[in-house]
């Protein structure tokens, strides 16, 4: 919408045969230049000014609808209202529905946590017949660090709905439909990007799994505010991706550990005087989100998987439906699965804090209990 | 008042002074085809050129022929100015928009203000988008209940707006106030709710913006919207930064663009009486040998908001700061 062209829009001919000799073209190039800058550029009065811009502004706009209109589009037209259910009750149950489509939802947590192991899981899911709770399309895995392990996929699949899967072509279907793409550098990355959103709906892509997005950006060497820069495009764009073909977008983080750069206060607190905040930030733990924090505000849910005192979380950090609620859970031959249903509800800003005390012998534990 | 204040093209202001009128009193006795033929413009343009100028030379005369006594009643004559009196008047007279927090609403001095733009930042999860839509469904508490019974616009720049959610808060707001019915009110019969969650659901009226070209043509037309829908009370922007975040190389330009539409926002709180309420995101600033969080787009825009209130975790809790505000104090 924003590039449409101004021969395109019913102006006044005298006013849009100015605007195409003074090389203004599409709307964008109108709209961001002042009143008095088009008047000056395209030499006419401020009233003729103000009603083609008008007019272009009501054209460019997108229309409205109302709250009540869009939510009864969505439970028509969605499977479950715009939720895509994991399997897991108790998230579920949280999330109100499910992972929610159209939008960026976010899995950060420490390496060998599960996070690989919880986007197959979904995969799967996602392939499978609207009848086994799937969305019946298309899964675009996009596989920065190699990942991907098809043979578990199978075995995931195999000890979670052997009825299907026992039965080879059933199982080459179903696998069939997950495409795996490995880029190598954010270049291919971005090649990629644009030929999915061009074939995404002919392909009946249903999903799309980026594991991980910190790792694209790891590659190249710049650090901070630069290195957010370079993702900005493809953020918004991911987003915009999400959003106009309402599926669900699930990507992976990495974390790193906590440097002096990362703020956490406003200049009001540091002044205050009274003593109520103390001046030694107690952290609770050394381990950040990777990415930034303008990547945080873009993802609309994060959940965080963490290892606490030898056990594994999954909690809901940041959601615009759900409690802040924390769930066990347990990496087993048939993906993941929820120790309890119930999930504790986490106060304040724990809930984004990332733990990884006892961690290692997870992973060791982890090992033994798969084969 | 001279010749080249008035809103007319370059080229004919360039006409009128190479042909001699400088002033504006040299256009008061010229007819249109006299000044058409001298200018060598068309007799449509010398007349909207003549009309412009009468229109800037009558307050003009009107300020010198008035009286000492006159002074005191006649402050119409710069259109759209109000003495301080009727002000105080009419701010007394503006109702709040409750946050639904009654700490909140304390610090506001009631609520969110009408004819007030209002900035609201915080981390990312704090709850911007959750007050948002919390104001967007109690804007539309009924008089009775001392709200202001209006319709909200939420516009949406990042795919945050649940459906879900709003139609909890809807509910949770209904029932607030059958609660509050009940305890105040003895005669059930009379006052019962005919509010369903479904019509607050239906007096939101939710636009997606998807650039920040689309933000400035619907922030444009917006002005012709309003005054097909009078009843819309607050508008809400979530938020207000994303696109300007994403891909702007010409920092000038962005700044440029955002305090145009900073101030086209302040202008529709002000004719439509309505209250504009913006999300914005937080970033990291380097001041003072340290890094601090800091509301994002930058210093030249936080000028331009009325009021600014940051949200932000303290312990467990969280709390509000009221960071720039006319009347209130920091809290």
């Amino acid at each position: 919408m924003a590039n449409k062209l101004i021969s395109e829009i019913p102006l006044p001919k005298s006013i849009a045969n100015v605007f195409s000799a003074r090389n203004i073209s599409t709307a964008k190039d109108a709209l961001t230049l002042t009143e008095f800058e088009l008047m000056e550029l395209l030499d006419v009065g401020l009233t003729e000014v103000r009603s083609a811009l008008s007019q272009i502004s009501e054209i460019v706009a997108p229309p409205y609808q109302t709250a009540l209109s869009l939510m009864e589009q969505r439970f028509q037209n969605e499977h479950l209202g715009g939720h895509f259910p994991t399997g897991l009750k108790g998230l579920d149950a949280a999330l109100c529905g499910g992972i929610p489509f159209g939008v960026l939802t976010e899995l950060v947590g420490p390496a060998g946590i599960g996070k690989t192991q919880f986007c197959l899981k979904l995969s799967l899911l996602a392939s499978l017949p609207t009848n086994y709770g799937g969305l019946d399309g298309r899964v675009i895995y996009i596989d920065v660090e190699s990942k991907f392990s098809s043979r578990r996929l199978l075995e995931i699949g195999l000890r979670s709905f052997p009825e299907i899967f026992q039965m080879k072509e059933m199982a080459q279907e179903m696998a069939g439909r997950i495409l795996v793409l490995r880029p190598t550098s954010l270049a291919e990355f971005t090649q990629s990007l644009e030929q999915i959103k061009v074939s995404l709906l002919q392909k009946q892509v249903k999903m799309l799994v980026i594991d991980s997005m910190a790792a694209l950006v790891s590659g190249e060497h710049e650090q901070g505010a630069r290195r957010q820069q370079t993702l900005s495009w493809h953020i918004s764009f991911i987003k915009s991706l999400a959003e106009f073909s309402r599926i669900p977008v699930v990507v992976t983080n990495q974390v790193r550990s906590r440097n002096h750069e990362d703020a956490s206060r406003y200049s009001f607190q540091v002044q205050s005087r009274d003593g109520a905040i103390g001046t030694t930030m107690q952290y609770d733990s050394h381990l950040v989100a990777a990415l930034g924090i303008q990547w945080a505000h873009a993802v609309t849910t994060r959940l965080v998987l963490e290892a606490k005192s030898g056990e594994r979380f999954i909690k809901v950090a940041k959601s615009p439906i759900s409690p802040p609620l924390a769930f066990p859970f347990h990496i087993t031959s048939s993906g993941i699965l929820l120790l309890s249903d119930d999930g504790k509800e986490v106060m304040g800003p724990e809930i984004n804090a990332i733990h990884c005390q006892g961690h290692n012998e997870i992973i060791n534990f982890g090992m033994e209990g798969l084969h | 008042m001279e010749i080249w204040r008035l809103p007319i093209s370059a080229s004919q202001r360039g006409k009128l002074i190479s042909a001699g009128y400088t002033s504006l009193s040299s256009l008061s006795s010229i007819s249109s085809s006299d000044l058409a033929r001298e200018l060598n413009v068309s007799e449509s343009e010398a007349m909207n050129i003549l009309k412009v100028a009468s229109h800037s030379r009558g307050s003009e005369t009107s300020n010198a022929s008035c009286s000492i006594v006159e002074v005191l009643d006649t402050f119409q004559w710069w259109a759209g100015a109000q003495s301080a009196w009727d002000m105080l008047h009419d701010e007394e007279s503006l109702m709040h928009i409750t946050t639904s927090s009654a700490d909140l609403d304390n610090i506001l001095g009631g609520g969110i203000h009408c004819k007030e733009v209002t900035e609201i930042g915080g981390v990312p999860g704090i709850g911007k988008t959750q007050l948002g839509i919390q104001i967007a469904v109690n804007v539309q508490i009924p008089n009775d209940f001392g709200g202001l019974g209006g319709n909200s616009i939420y516009i949406d720049t990042e795919g945050s707006f649940m459906v879900e959610r709003a139609f909890q808060i809807a509910e949770a707001c209904i029932e607030d106030m059958s609660e509050y019915n009940r305890f105040l009110r003895k005669d059930f019969q009379e006052c019962k709710i005919k509010m369903q969650p479904q019509d607050i659901l239906e007096n939101i009226f939710y636009f997606r913006i998807c650039s920040y070209t689309e933000q400035i043509a619907l922030i444009n037309y917006l002005d012709k919207f309003l005054s097909e829908h009078k009843d819309v009370k607050v508008i809400v922007v979530d938020s207000v930064t994303f696109h300007f975040r994403q891909d702007f190389d010409d920092m000038a330009l962005r700044t440029r663009v955002l305090s145009g539409m900073a101030l086209k926002l302040m202008n529709l709180a002000k004719r439509f009486s309505l209250a504009v309420v913006l999300l914005n995101q937080v970033t990291t600033k380097h001041t003072e040998a340290s890094f601090q969080l800091a509301l994002a787009l930058g210093d030249s825009w936080s000028h331009t908001c009325t009021n600014r209130i940051v949200l932000y975790w303290n312990g467990n809790e969280r709390y509000a700061y009221i960071d720039k505000s006319p009347s209130l104090r920091s809290a």
